[in-house]
């Protein structure tokens, strides 16, 4: 469905019961997309599964067609619809549809996942456009220096990505123009955008940009295998990652050494403010930062590159979703002497984050929100995502501007981190007392205050709520969403009146940290009463 | 604004004559663009904080349910999904296996769950797999601890807000006999406009009021003879009947939505129960002339504009009443996924002579009538929302309807004021 929304001039039918339709609101709703998907739902219901649905399949693609007008159509089933085995694939290449390229798309539902669809989407329908024009085996490749001999600039192919992907749009206006500007130009970008008939184009391209595996992967390799066309696989973001993408491309392309020249490291540094911001003075407080990576392959890869050396930070968690791309993932984990993370259970994923205690989650939706559960910043960097992840202006990842907008917004939920310092140096300035709130009061999302930094906290009644919040953490922790009052009696951590009075000295804003960390300290330690020497004792064993 | 319409009050008395001048409904067959019931969901444990839903079905279920509502709204769900793969498919035993383990699983995470629902889906349904059963076997296992309940929520047989409709009816064979005399409301409410309505029944003497979904899932009412339903939502024929079968007696009214559905509605059940004419008055008098008073400045903006309600929440007839008869808005086409029409008769009475209604939908056909009227405002779900807008036609959501709380005279303000907002915001919008 990604795949056909993200086309023009392509219609999928769907085996599928009404409630299936939801699907439409994630591209209405989630990208404000200003047209409906092209897709037609069979929306069969209890009383047509007697009849015959097989019929109704037939039905809902001739209306289609017809009210359509396709250069390519998509027949495929919804988990459902597969149990009732009506093979509408098979129907529709029985019918007479006017010479459409029909393609029937088996996706065992049961077994793979929305990335694995698309990918296989895309590749089942590239590969039914393609055919006629396959090289005969045994074929030689083409040159991807031929650009040369034909006189031209060399040309490649971006392909992946597609709606609801994670600043596709944004990414391939930087990597044309990147491309553009040593001299390369780019022939087909698909499928986002692209119509059936510029697929047929894509063999006259000297090389693919497989730019985003999750969804290019299959048919990059397809295109190798049959067609002799080269991939470039770097993903290029964040600094370093675009410097080796730039110059794997111009080496590909069997480039002049300027070009390639202007690839180096050196260059490409100038390029972004990534490098010098991440110098500044300013950002020396970045240093060693706790951070937790989990996202789509593609992202969570980059991001674990990005955070560890362009950033200084230190990365306490790397995982993916992406199944496919596991491999991956687990290599780049070992190399920061993690062990990867591969589960689709955000629950799994919000045990982890919890343990590992980050102080920034660079994660999907489902980590944002446990994220916020937890009090931990977050920053979306990968797919699920929600409206609020499709901004107005324009967000590349991809690129040096990719490398400019990651900075800006990794960085900023850690802003409450700059903070931090300045405590130290006025802790007793008004500014800083409760009640005063400044411009902290109405951050987005709490992301950087803790729910219970708000509460005033001495009274009895509301440090038990705070300690709720704390213990509430524990037991999220461990997947569990217990009674608050159960937990607290589990754990049987008591603040003594010296402790809470030495917590309350705590500006506000990182009371809730020190609350816990006390906690998890008293806790390790087998204490069951914090008192105000457990306050400096775990603040000893935390200090860096 | 003292131009209120002069609508005709309610001479309906049983329900049934007033068929002989119901509108001609055109009934349509093809895609359908609604929720399927496992949606409902979404303000059910809202409502009965204690209760699970557990739905069994496939990563599409999950999926909407999750994401769709769960994630995008709520951060500590009520709600999960037992994911039916393939080795489920294979054999149903190890299904049954895999739900049970499932269960364990959930309940010992979550030692305050008092009334888990298993919710079918499509698929669970379409491979028979028989959640009754399950609901006894693990029942049976629980021994007291947990009540477990079922219902279906399924696409291939339920439409958004029937879902709610499958759930009360699970619930109604654990509601125990008494014949006592009681005024039930049935029908999810937001807590404080139950609150509200339980007061305004007792200061007209009304002593005994109970609802159904109770707020605490294991306090649930009793049925008998006693029983006069009131019924908050129009979409829940099942239960209706599964309570009337019980020796309940029904109340025709129209729905609470809007002054006069308000003043109607309540004004039924006072008479059902007995009480005087003149203690009704009393207190319904100055809650509909400040009601009013509310929707006026909202009428001044709505009056005269062309509607267009898509079906979806089934909520659609009682609003196409309040919008052209308080709000003075003309009805171009009204929708719903299904109609009732015993449950509907009081609001179909009310509703202008000749209104165009349609019972289920071919959505494309829908969408070419609603381009060739253009329509002032468009009442529909969210996946149209978006794309009419971006056609020019202004839209509001169907599904803030169930989720705000519209019920009662003290929101008709705000009720108007939803459908105000979209055509207020467009007259706001200047970009040269
Ligand atoms: S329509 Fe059926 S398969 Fe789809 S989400 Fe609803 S219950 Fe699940
Ligand atoms: S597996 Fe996922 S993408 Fe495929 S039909 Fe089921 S829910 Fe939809």
């Amino acid at each position: 469905m990604r795949i056909a929304t993200s086309m023009e001039g392509v219609h999928y039918v769907l085996h599928a019961p009404q409630g299936d339709t939801y699907a439409d609101l994630l591209f209405t709703m989630i990208e404000r997309r200003d047209r409906r998907p092209p897709v037609t739902y069979t929306t069969f219901q209890a009383r047509d599964l007697g009849g015959d649905t097989a019929e109704l399949v037939k039905r809902s693609i001739n209306d289609a067609v017809e009210r359509f007008r396709p250069e390519a159509l998509l027949v495929g089933e919804s988990c459902t619809a597969e149990l009732i085995q009506d093979q509408p694939g098979a129907l529709a290449g029985g019918m007479d549809l006017g010479g459409i390229p029909v393609v029937s798309l088996e996706l065992p539902a049961y077994s793979k996942k929305e990335n694995w669809g698309a990918a296989e989407t895309f590749y089942q329908l590239v590969r039914a456009l393609l055919k006629p024009q396959l090289p005969p085996p045994g074929a030689a490749k083409p040159s991807p220096a031929r650009w040369r001999q034909e006189g031209r600039r060399p040309r490649v192919n971006l392909l992946g990505p597609t709606l609801l992907g994670f600043r596709c749009r944004d990414d391939i206006l930087e990597v044309s123009r990147l491309l553009g500007e040593l001299g390369i130009d780019v022939t087909v970008v698909a499928p986002l955008g692209a119509r059936p008939a510029d697929l047929l184009r894509i063999p006259s391209a000297d090389a693919n940009v497989c730019l985003y595996p999750e969804v290019a992967g299959p048919v990059c390799n397809w295109l190798e295998r049959s067609f002799g066309m080269p991939v470039v696989r770097s993903m290029p973001i964040g600094i370093g990652a675009t410097g080796d993408f730039l110059r794997e491309v111009t080496n590909l392309l069997e480039m002049d050494s300027e070009v390639i020249a202007a690839a180096t490291n050196a260059e490409a540094e100038q390029r972004s403010r990534l490098p010098w911001y991440s110098r500044s003075v300013d950002s020396t407080y970045l240093t060693g930062k706790r951070v937790f990576i989990f996202g789509d392959a593609t992202h969570a890869i980059a991001a674990a590159r990005i955070a560890s050396r362009e950033l200084g930070f230190q990365v306490v968690g790397l995982g993916s979703y992406s199944r496919e791309q596991a491999r991956d993932v687990r290599a780049a984990a070992k190399e920061l002497d993690l062990d990867a993370l591969i589960t689709d259970d955000y629950l799994v994923v919000e045990k982890a984050m919890a343990e590992a205690a980050p102080e920034l989650v660079l994660g999907t939706q489902m980590e944002r929100h446990s994220a916020k559960r937890l009090g931990i910043p977050c920053a979306v960097i990968s797919t699920p995502l929600h409206v609020q992840d499709v901004p107005a202006r324009t967000s590349p990842q991809m690129g040096w501007e990719g490398a400019n907008v990651i900075f800006d917004t990794w960085v900023h939920p850690l802003m409450m981190g700059l903070e931090e310092h300045l405590i130290t140096m006025f802790r007793h300035d008004f500014e800083f007392t409760e009640g005063h709130r400044s411009h902290l009061g109405g951050a987005p999302d709490g992301a950087g205050i803790e729910a219970s930094g708000t509460k005033q906290p001495t009274t009895g009644a509301a440090a038990s709520t705070e300690t709720t919040t704390a213990t509430a953490v524990a037991s999220a922790a461990a997947g569990a969403t217990a009674a608050p009052a159960a937990a607290l009696a589990e754990n049987g951590l008591h603040w003594s009146p010296d402790g809470e009075a030495e917590l309350a000295k705590i500006p506000f804003f990182v009371r809730g940290k020190a609350r816990r960390n006390a906690e998890s300290f008293a806790r390790a330690q087998g204490l069951h009463r914090i008192d105000a020497e457990t306050l400096y004792e775990a603040k000893a064993h935390f200090s860096r | 604004m003292g131009a209120v319409a002069p609508w005709a009050p309610a001479v309906t008395a049983g329900g049934q004559e007033s068929s002989s001048h119901l509108p001609p409904v055109l009934r349509e067959s093809g895609q359908r663009e609604v929720f399927c019931g496992l949606t409902s969901i979404v303000w059910l444990h809202r409502r009965m904080p204690d209760a699970f839903f557990l739905v069994v079905g496939s990563r599409t279920c999950a999926h909407l349910v999750q994401s769709a509502a769960g994630v995008m709204i709520f951060a500590e769900p009520r709600f999960g999904t037992a994911i039916l793969g393939e080795r489920d498919l294979a054999g149903l035993a190890d299904a049954n296996e895999e739900l049970d383990r499932l269960v364990r699983d959930l309940l010992e995470r979550r030692p305050e769950i008092r009334t888990l629902f298993l919710v079918g889906s499509c698929p669970s349904e379409v491979i028979k797999l028989d959640l009754g059963k399950a609901a006894e076997r693990l029942n049976g296992q629980l021994a007291g601890r947990v009540r477990v309940l079922n219902y279906s929520g399924s696409g291939i047989e339920t439409t958004f807000t029937q879902g709610e409709d499958q759930a009360l009816l699970a619930m109604q064979p654990l509601m125990p006999a008494s014949d006592e005399p009681q005024l039930l409301i049935v029908g999810t409410l937001a807590d404080p406009v139950e609150d509200r309505l339980i007061d305004l029944f007792g200061r007209m003497g009304i002593e005994r009021v109970r609802s159904l979904p109770p707020r605490r899932s294991t306090e649930l009412p009793p049925v008998g003879r006693g029983t006069k339903v009131l019924l908050a939502q129009p979409f829940l024929s099942a239960t209706a009947r599964a309570l009337q079968a019980r020796g309940a007696e029904l109340i025709p009214a129209p729905y609470p939505f809007g002054v006069e559905g308000s003043r109607l509605w309540m004004r039924a059940a006072a008479t059902a129960c007995g009480l005087a004419p003149a203690a009704i008055e009393a207190v319904l008098a100055p809650l509909v002339e400040r009601g009013r008073r509310a929707v006026a400045p909202h009428r001044e903006v709505l009056a005269g504009k062309r509607l267009v309600l898509m079906p979806d929440s089934q909520l659609e007839l009682s609003l196409a009443r309040f919008l052209h008869q308080e709000c003075g808005m003309e009805l171009v086409e009204v929708g719903t996924p299904y109609l009732d029409r015993q449950l509907l008769a009081e609001e179909l009475a009310l509703l202008p002579a000749g209104t165009a209604i349609t019972e289920g939908q071919d959505v494309e056909r829908q969408l070419e009538r609603v381009r060739a009227a253009r329509p002032d405002l468009v009442v529909c779900g969210l996946g149209l929302a978006n794309p009419l807008e971006a056609e020019g036609i202004a839209t509001k959501w169907s599904i803030e309807l169930v989720f705000s709380p519209i019920h009662g005279c003290d929101q008709a303000g705000d009720l108007a004021e939803l459908f105000s907002r979209p055509l207020r915001r467009r007259n706001l919008l200047q970009f040269s």
